[in-house]
């Protein structure tokens, strides 16, 4: 049951409209539920073949050799394709945006580096004689130590899962391997503080379990063109990602998306549409690559884990006066979208409340499991369920009633927040007073009439002192770096520390923008300041 | 042995967009011969009814009324560039892309009709029912058809127009993490009931009372739709899923919905949503997005309604009879907390 409290914050709406705000019954209903709308996979085009790919059964193996004489002669097998058979086999999903390194191949070729890493593809008649040919070709890996444990990562001597960041951390503005939220002075918060309380929260990762699995369909088309039935939730990132990986110009594609079968974030990162172009290339025929449930379930990417460490100083009266956060994502294998969350993770705390000292590392680390992706509040879900669990114990501790905790603490119109922007538009009291009304949860009256519009900003409203870390330029150390990146600037007159590492033997050509992705300017920091 | 029931609460806020936006939309808009209008994307529906809300708001920003506007998705030959279905962004950003659009469209509507009248633009209104007449003077009137038939066949205009949407890109001080990370922020608050079964550690779910501020419901039943799904993907984020169930040890993964486990018709319960608006500066109409952030306050209510059930911290996810269990057994039974 759905209600809309209109009379709350009316004064700030026009309702006046005819369109908007009516319960207009959606467009594709009707073909919803004669279940006429169209899917990727409806697509039967004349004389499709089928790509499977062989996954490897180690999460973390040196490959010696690939044979694959015998399933070449199995029944229906149109072509084998390798890593060397893939124009740019190598890439990452936000080179788009320009951040990151490419670090992850689209068929391993030296090592592989999680359990279910695509090796070799077969495109054949049938997914059958696909899957029949796959079983005939012989790998030879020897296999390596592999890192499961985050924070084991990032212990000396800890196996490199991906050699463009040997540090097994994602490296944020070329010096960090974490990113930094600083505000204010949590050791004064703490020292003054009457309850200090430290825990851990673990979060194990999850499958977006769409009824669609994620998957695609190529054609050659009239003109040299390639037209693409596909399950993507970001059409051009998909178009942009194929021309890189693919080397051709993005008007090369025409794809076409259309209904999707459920995403939640697990159908960004572009995972069959660069084999099947590449398959209907090879064969000129039209190429089908489509997940099983196994496939979509263990190899394809998770929501990845999050190990979040929480220290709260609250005073007496309930008022959270500091919050030091240290939190690893669990990136698997390779970059795909974690680092980007990591910096959304820290502009995210310390949550909806105003708390004057705050300290944020967020970690990045690869691992050697399924890469994660993005899922539904990336970035946020399971820092909202260590910071609100921490809230609940904080209430406990205080002695104090837990939605009238978060009311005194939430934050109001005006508020700095520790990303050090003013806060407007909040309505977090608000919402509690309504859940708190709705569930019959009784509030003292001071607490129902308090406001996010009253009692904001003033001293709530300063950027306290913040002490600086010590100097970054220590801690810049031997990391590869691809073109894209430009090695950071030793401050005038100093030496840097260590000299100046040759940059990597490219595995391909030098990049250059040629296959038509659009570049953005450099997302972050210092290379653009 | 007994079950126990417990009640938590969770607050939480959720930024709309790409982190540090430089995320852009666009969108076309244009009409037919016959007043019908197409809205071009390369936007992916999802299934959560961007399609439905951009043709709200394209209706509304033109005048006319819904049915007289398609939404064409998907297409990277005929939609502009669209950055993706991710991040809550459809309903602000392509949202936005579309009302510049249709402001443009409706732009060169009312020109068109201007001439036919013989009056200044300025003095003509729509009455969102396929007519546009002279303010005050309902009788001097032509339909959006005739507009669009001299528009197209007398006048020689185009009745279209064009709409980008973009947040400018945030720096990043890499010291400080001083940034413009989102322009507005949708709120909820959720309060989760459980009962806790102390001889086998289940959690059922009870009830449900949740409120969401969203900046503008463009459509409540489509909101409902998110709201009550949201709610339940998070349940079963915090009691049921996980692809690793021993991790950081990757063995014993699941493969299918039969070792996958979720919530089924017999785990559910009631939900009662309520829903406030307070109107983004920056929004189509308002609107933030629901789409994300509603699966997030379930996790924590439910993880503190079980500590007010049974007296036990569970921090790890997902909370598992397993982990329950063994969390009883370790305090010595069941502790129930002051009721709420």
């Amino acid at each position: 049951m759905l209600e809309l409290r209109k009379d709350i914050f009316a004064d700030e709406r026009d309702d006046n409209l005819k369109e908007i705000g009516k319960g207009t019954q959606r467009q594709d209903m009707l073909g919803h539920v004669t279940g006429s709308s169209t899917y990727f996979n409806d697509h039967k085009l004349q004389g499709m073949l089928h790509l499977q790919v062989l996954r490897s059964p180690h999460s973390h193996a040196r490959i010696r050799r690939i044979d694959t004489t015998e399933a070449e002669r199995s029944p229906g097998v149109r072509r084998i394709i390798r890593g060397v058979d893939v124009p740019r086999n190598l890439n990452t999903l936000l080179s788009l945006i320009n951040f990151g390194k490419d670090d992850e191949p689209t068929l391993a070729v030296d090592k592989v580096r999680y359990k279910g890493e695509p090796v070799i593809a077969v495109v054949a008649d049938s997914p059958r004689e696909a899957f029949e040919a796959l079983a005939k070709v012989r790998v030879d890996y020897e296999p390596l130590p592999a890192v499961f444990d985050v924070e084991e990562a990032l212990k000396p001597g800890a196996p490199v899962v991906n050699e463009t960041y040997p540090k097994n951390t994602f490296t944020y503005y070329d010096v960090y391997d974490h990113q930094k939220l600083r505000f204010g002075d949590v050791e004064r918060g703490f020292s003054s503080a009457d309850h200090v309380l430290e825990q851990r929260y673990q979060m194990s990762p999850i499958e977006h379990a769409p009824t669609e699995t994620n998957g695609s369909i190529a054609a050659p088309d009239t003109n040299g063109r390639y037209v693409v039935y596909t399950s993507t939730q970001a059409l051009f990132f998909s178009v942009d990602t194929c021309a890189k990986i693919l080397d051709v110009p993005s008007n090369t594609f025409h794809f076409i998306g259309g209904t999707v079968g459920g995403g939640f974030g697990g159908k960004v990162d572009t995972l069959t549409e660069p084999l099947a172009i590449l398959g209907a290339m090879l064969t000129g025929r039209p190429v089908r690559y489509i997940f099983g449930r196994e496939e979509e379930m263990q190899f394809g990417p998770p929501r990845g884990a999050e190990r979040i460490y929480i220290k709260d100083g609250v005073m007496r009266d309930g008022r959270v006066v500091a919050r030091k956060v240290r939190a690893y994502f669990d990136s698997g294998a390779y970059t795909r979208l974690s680092s980007y969350a990591a910096v959304k993770c820290a502009a995210h705390l310390p949550g909806p409340y105003t708390i004057p000292n705050v300290y944020g590392d967020i970690y990045c680390v690869f691992t050697n499991r399924t890469p994660a992706t993005a899922m539904r509040g990336f970035g946020v879900t399971a820092m909202d369920f260590a910071i609100e669990c921490q809230m609940d114990k904080l209430a406990h501790l205080v002695g104090m009633d837990p939605m009238e905790f978060r009311i005194l603490n939430a934050y109001r119109d005006g508020d700095m927040k520790a990303h050090r922007r003013e806060a407007k538009n909040t309505a977090l009291i608000e919402c509690v007073q309504v859940a708190a009304e709705k569930a019959k949860w009784p509030l003292r009256e001071e607490f129902k009439r308090m406001s996010s519009l009253k009692d904001g900003g003033g001293a709530r409203a300063a950027i306290p002192l913040t002490a600086r870390d010590q100097p970054a330029s220590a801690r810049s150390t031997a990391q590869q770096r691809t073109t894209y990146d430009r090695a950071p600037q030793p401050a005038a007159g100093a030496q840097p520390p260590h000299p100046t590492p040759p940059p990597p033997a490219s595995p391909q050509p030098a990049p250059q923008p040629a296959h038509g992705a659009i570049r953005f300017s450099s997302v972050f920091g210092s290379r653009r300041r | 042995m007994a079950r126990h029931r417990g009640r938590g609460i969770a607050s939480i806020n959720y930024p709309i967009g790409m982190n540090l936006g430089g995320d852009p939309s666009q969108a076309l808009v244009h009409s037919n011969p016959s007043g019908k209008f197409t809205v071009s994307l390369s936007s992916i529906d999802l299934g959560q009814g961007m399609k439905s809300v951009t043709r709200q708001i394209c209706a509304e920003t033109l005048g006319v009324p819904v049915e007289d506007v398609y939404v064409d998705t998907a297409d990277s030959d005929t939609g502009p560039h669209c950055m993706g279905s991710f991040a809550s962004r459809g309903t602000h950003r392509v949202g936005n892309a579309v009302m510049a659009a249709a402001k443009e469209a409706r732009g060169v509507m009312m020109e068109a009709a201007a001439e036919e009248l013989e009056v200044n633009a300025a003095d003509l209104e729509t009455d969102g029912r396929g007519n546009i007449h002279v303010k005050g003077a309902p009788h001097r009137s032509i339909s959006t058809k005739d507009v669009a038939i001299a528009a197209q066949f007398k006048q020689g205009k185009t009745i279209s127009g064009r709409g980008i949407f973009l947040v400018p890109l945030s720096a990043v001080d890499p010291e400080t993490g001083e940034m413009s990370p989102a322009t507005c922020y949708a709120h909820a608050c959720m309060v989760a009931e459980v009962e806790v079964d102390d001889e086998t550690g289940e959690v059922a779910m009870v009830r449900m009372d949740s409120a969401y501020e969203l900046g503008r419901a463009l459509n409540p039943r489509l909101v409902e739709q998110q709201l009550v799904g949201g709610a339940w993907m998070g349940v079963s984020h915090a009691l049921f899923e996980t692809t690793e169930p021993y991790y950081p040890d990757p063995r014993h993964g699941p493969r299918d919905f039969v070792e996958y486990l979720m919530p089924g018709p017999g785990d559910v319960c009631p939900h009662d949503i309520a829903v406030l608006e307070r109107p983004a500066a920056d929004g189509p109409f308002g609107a933030k997005g629901p789409g994300e952030m509603c699966a997030n306050p379930i996790l924590p209510a439910v993880a503190n309604a079980i500590f007010n059930a049974v007296g036990v911290r569970i921090d790890d996810l997902p909370i598992t009879p397993e982990k329950v269990l063994r969390a009883i057994r370790a305090q010595g039974g069941a502790r129930a907390q002051a009721r709420r």
